[in-house]
């Protein structure tokens, strides 16, 4: 392959990590990469960053300079829990605390420094226009509670957002009010046992493949049932006759992720979900890795019962250093009856009504004829809205010709990472068809004693966020490459050449890999020093007056 | 399509190198009947900035800002004042777009920040440890009852939930309690000028997990956590303190420095803002290191590097789901990183000086406006006891008045009828929160208005 970089870097002959380690600085500094203490370390009890000039305070005019009006109540309403010790809590300035925060985010990567290809994570490009609009008045600044009259556009973007939601899957309604991906999919179990219990079957197992999400399990578990593993066949895919044959009367559903965490698309769905409904269970689809197949096919198609979508990695909000995300769950017709309140819904008139308790069983008598089997509530309020506006910009940015256009290309970069790089990585599942959105490969070849940790931390040293680490579980070593749609023909070529350079030196038992990164801000931190004397919490003492305390780091 | 950079051409040769020949053959694994061809119903093709914003800006116009109204809601969202520089350093990319903190020699940013978060949340809720945030208030607080019934083994399942828990948190912990045999005991508040401690002190027994009691509660009183602290634990159940309101905590004693064994609560009012209910930022502590492994979601740890330097890593992650499965301690597997990092930018830009003055000029504001709405004829205010919020009670159902005065542009408070709809008693109550964003004027404003619908 041709070097892609004109920055004189090639591939193949990785620079000794001894030549870096030049002399030391007296601040532990290197040029741009700086050191930063803790802000209990710099920061003092009597310092702060705020100017506690409170509204009403400021005479712009400056004729009458009295002193302006400030009433002091007669009494303390605190009775006897009034505060009496100091919390500890240090303050800076605000160019101190700016400061502090700036030259902590560069020793960050971020999707906003190069690609990063965490499989089944989906790190895309986050459009700025999305943080505009969320951050409009109309959206940021309005209360949960505030009286229905005075939010009807921010009820009109739940509405229009859970619109495209059902018409992009296929289904029948949506619930809007989860807070994650794994909040998601314990509504959509939720749902189904509710459902099963409103027809008084008390059924106690939920099938999981083996490729599926460390969260499905647990959720499973959470919501009461007992789990039981569903093995791949030799492809990767759901092995459909070991699926059946464990099909029965104590089977309450399956949990399926479609496109899979092997990135490859099941192509068994629609009979597994017959079968599943035959055998009197439901179907739940782990929607994480919806964005390979938006506007291609819809779940609902498949005989899909519920499916929760990852907002945050189908419709691009920024997934801030993990979350917030959000979760809304798409529900056939079997299960929307006992959807979690509160939702919004549109009636005949065109009007969208936010159903809450006080409103549930009139809305439901009078709108569907039924009386209301919601299974409760998951959440305070109605959702992440600070997500909804998001995904709803997003949604219409790209409309119906770029969705179709964001999976299209995100199937196409991974593909195109799969073949490149399968004569040098092992890929296990290479023969079983196209990838989907993700590209898996092994550790087989590795020289003896190096790891597919150790190729992470040596692509850290090129620049660029590993891949996810040693998921699926089936996958001896596995790696799991994810580029999306947002990435350049041109960026993939300079990460292929990366990652080809690293699984060379792998293969061949460069040792240097071993104590790799070397260019990073640290070098390899010590896990299980940290789990075995968890030290979760500073300890010391705030400095009480405005004095700095030496940094500790910074002193060395 | 401005975010796709791929061209046609781009798009032939990676074709050509895969070995297809047209996208179709990548989707080969998608049944043909199951395939979409043609538009979206109903959906316009893409559309640039400038229609994005305008049809998002008319949906924004619909809604009536709080800035634009003299402003009293609470109950669960506050609205505080949010410094400048908070949501410039959110949105720098290297926070705003990174992800889990996965390979922490890249991701020390992150990591030192939620390991100053996790210091600052313990100090405040008065704990030895906090962890790194989850959704919101409501999900840790069910959380909690959940890592309580982990540490009674399900020997116990009483759960103990005070009268005055906000009562959507409740309704969440009743509704994954269904799921998970734990039992529930507690109602409706009745609207006393105290807590009736007492009559909760007496629901505990023998078979009781833990007790659940917000601080200050739903009503804005202050209930007596010490003395309940006591019962629970010479019963053998730990106590789960909720807070809704963190600056409060700047004027009153910690739920830890009281006894509360868990504390969680929503930390929506340091730097997160209103956003009509989400994201939030749940906060989750626990006064005593030994339920560190119990705890649900992320922890962040201190470490050192091959180098010996100091350096931060995700910690104590045989907990969670990606390794434990479906013996993790929790489903969860986001935070609330970002949330975090506004909480947290905000709380060091206050300090204990900044936080305890904006505790006190809440808390001047809010006894100002009791005072000042006690004078209006038929209005009488129920609490002894509040920080920055309290109960009203006005003679008539809260929910019509909260409308007319919307109509006439105040917003004026949450009706109880809005909260507990089911318990006609509460209806003629509501609930008044008073922050730093509230001059004098606006309560004036408040009350003029109020007098007004009332004559």
């Amino acid at each position: 392959m041709s070097n892609p970089n004109a920055s004189g870097w090639k591939p193949g002959s990785p620079v000794s990590a001894d030549s870096f380690s030049g002399p030391a600085t007296t601040t532990g500094n290197r040029a741009l990469m700086l050191e930063e203490p803790l802000i209990f370390e710099t920061g003092s009890l009597d310092r702060t960053g705020v100017d506690l000039t409170f509204p009403g305070q400021m005479d712009l005019a400056g004729v009458d300079a009295a002193a302006p009006v400030r009433s002091e109540p007669s009494a303390s309403k605190l009775g006897k829990f009034a505060r009496k010790e100091a919390i500890g809590l240090p303050g800076l300035t605000e160019p101190e605390t700016v400061r502090h925060y700036t030259r902590l985010s560069r020793q960050n990567y971020a999707i906003d420094l190069g690609l990063f290809p965490l499989g089944s994570c989906t790190m895309k490009h986050n459009p700025r226009l999305n943080e505009k609009v969320a951050r409009m008045p109309g959206f940021a600044d309005v209360h949960p509670l505030q009286p229905v009259e005075t939010v009807r556009g921010a009820l009109e973007v739940i509405n229009e957002l859970a619109f495209w939601l059902i018409e992009l899957t296929g289904m029948h309604s949506v619930a809007m009010s989860p807070k994650a991906g794994a909040h998601g999919e314990l509504c959509g179990i939720l749902c189904i046992r509710a459902a099963l219990e409103a027809r008084g079957d008390a059924r106690k197992v939920v099938l999981v493949p083996e490729s599926a999400h460390g969260t499905n399990p647990a959720t499973a578990a959470f919501a009461g049932y007992e789990i039981e593993d569903i093995p791949a066949n030799s492809d990767g895919r759901v092995d459909f006759d070991a699926l059946k044959s464990r099909l029965g009367p104590d089977v309450a559903g399956v949990m399926i992720t479609n496109p899979s965490t092997l990135g490859l698309f099941e192509r068994d769905l629609k009979a597994i979900s017959d079968a599943v409904h035959e055998a009197g269970g439901f179907v739940y689809c782990d929607g994480a890795n919806f964005n390979a197949i938006v506007g291609k096919v819809r779940p609902g198609d498949l005989g899909v019962d519920a499916m929760h979508i990852n907002l945050h990695k189908t419709f691009s909000t920024p997934h801030g250093g993990g979350g917030p995300g959000s979760g809304p769950v798409v529900l056939s017709e079997a299960l929307s009856p006992f959807a979690p309140l509160p939702y919004a819904a549109r009636t005949a008139d065109g009007t969208v009504h936010l159903v809450e308790e006080e409103s549930a069983d009139s809305f439901a008598q009078e709108h569907f004829g039924k009386t209301l089997q919601s299974f409760g509530r998951m959440t305070a309020f109605h959702g992440q809205m600070g997500m909804f506006t998001r995904a709803l910009t997003y949604i219409l940015s790209h409309g119906s010709d770029g969705l179709r256009q964001v999976a299209e290309d995100a199937v196409l970069n991974a593909n195109y990472v799969l073949r490149q790089l399968e004569d040098v990585l092992h890929a296990p599942f290479a023969h079983s068809g196209p990838c989907m959105h993700e590209a898996l490969f092994g550790d087989k070849g590795f020289a003896e004693g190096l790891s597919t940790l150790d190729l992470a931390k040596g692509l850290i040293d090129e620049g660029f966020h590993p891949m996810t680490m040693y998921f699926p579980l089936v996958v001896h070593g596995a790696m799991l490459v994810e580029p999306t749609e947002t990435e350049s023909k041109a960026a993939l070529d300079q990460f292929i050449g990366a990652l080809r350079s690293v699984a060379e030196r792998a293969k061949a038992g460069d040792e240097t890999l071993k104590t790799a990164p070397h260019y990073a801000p640290r070098a390899r931190l010590d896990e299980t020093l940290a789990a075995r004397k968890p030290v979760l919490a500073w300890n010391g003492e705030v400095a009480p007056s405005g004095t700095p305390v030496p940094s500790e780091i910074g002193g060395q | 399509m401005r975010y796709l950079p791929l061209t046609d051409a781009d798009r032939g040769a990676m074709l050509d190198a895969v070995g297809a020949s047209s996208i179709d053959d990548l989707f080969v694994d998608v049944p043909e009947a199951a395939r979409l061809d043609g538009p979206i119903r109903g959906l316009p093709t893409h559309a640039g900035e400038m229609a994005v914003e305008k049809h998002m800006r008319r949906l924004s116009k619909k809604n009536l800002a709080a800035a634009d109204a003299p402003f009293f809601l609470g109950a669960g969202a506050y609205r505080h004042h949010v410094p400048a520089s908070v949501d410039h350093i959110i949105q720098r990319g290297e926070f705003l777009t990174a992800y889990t903190p996965y390979q922490p020699e890249i991701a020390q940013g992150t990591l030192q920040m939620l390991f100053e978060f996790q210091t600052q949340v313990a100090r405040l809720y008065g704990c030895a440890v906090a962890n790194a945030s989850m959704y919101d208030g409501s999900t840790a607080c069910w959380e909690a009852v959940a890592m309580a019934s982990r540490i009674a083994r399900g020997k116990k399942r009483k759960v103990v939930l005070s009268d005055a828990l906000h009562p959507h948190y409740a309704e969440v912990v009743r509704t994954m309690a269904k799921f998970t045999d734990d039992e529930i005991a507690g109602g409706a508040p009745s609207l006393t000028p105290a807590p009736d401690d007492d009559a909760l002190i007496g629901l505990i027994d023998g078979e009781t997990s833990c007790v659940v009691v917000q601080y200050p509660d739903v009503l804005g009183r202050l209930p007596d956590l010490a003395r309940i602290a006591e019962a629970a634990h010479a019963a053998g159940a730990l106590l789960i303190a909720v807070n809704t309101e963190p600056v409060a905590l700047g004027a009153i004693q910690s739920p830890g420095e009281l006894g509360a064994n868990i504390v969680v609560g929503e930390g929506q009012a340091i730097g997160v803002g209103l956003q009509f209910g989400g994201p939030y930022l749940g906060l989750f502590a626990v006064r005593d290191q030994k339920h560190v492994r119990m705890m649900p979601g992320r922890l962040c740890g201190e470490t050192v590097d091959a180098d010996g330097k100091r350096g931060f890593v995700l910690t104590l992650s045989t907990r969670e789901q990606h390794i434990r499965r479906e013996k993790a301690t929790s489903n969860i597997c986001t935070n609330s990183g970002l949330c975090a990092l506004a909480f947290s930018v905000h709380m060091t830009l206050l300090g204990e000086k900044g936080l305890t003055a904006l505790a006190a000029e809440n808390h001047r504001l809010a006894c100002l406006a009791a005072e000042r709405l006690a004078q209006i004829p038929g209005v009488s205010v129920l609490n002894e006891s509040f920080f920055n919020e309290f109960t009203i009670r006005i003679g008539r159902d809260a929910r019509d008045v909260v409308r007319k005065l919307a109509d006439d542009g105040v917003l004026a408070g949450v009706s109880l009828g809005r909260l507990f709809p089911g318990n006609a008693e509460l209806h003629d109550a509501l609930l008044v929160c008073v922050t730093e964003t509230s001059g004098e004027d606006d309560i004036d404003a408040l009350c003029a208005a109020l007098k007004e619908v009332l004559s």
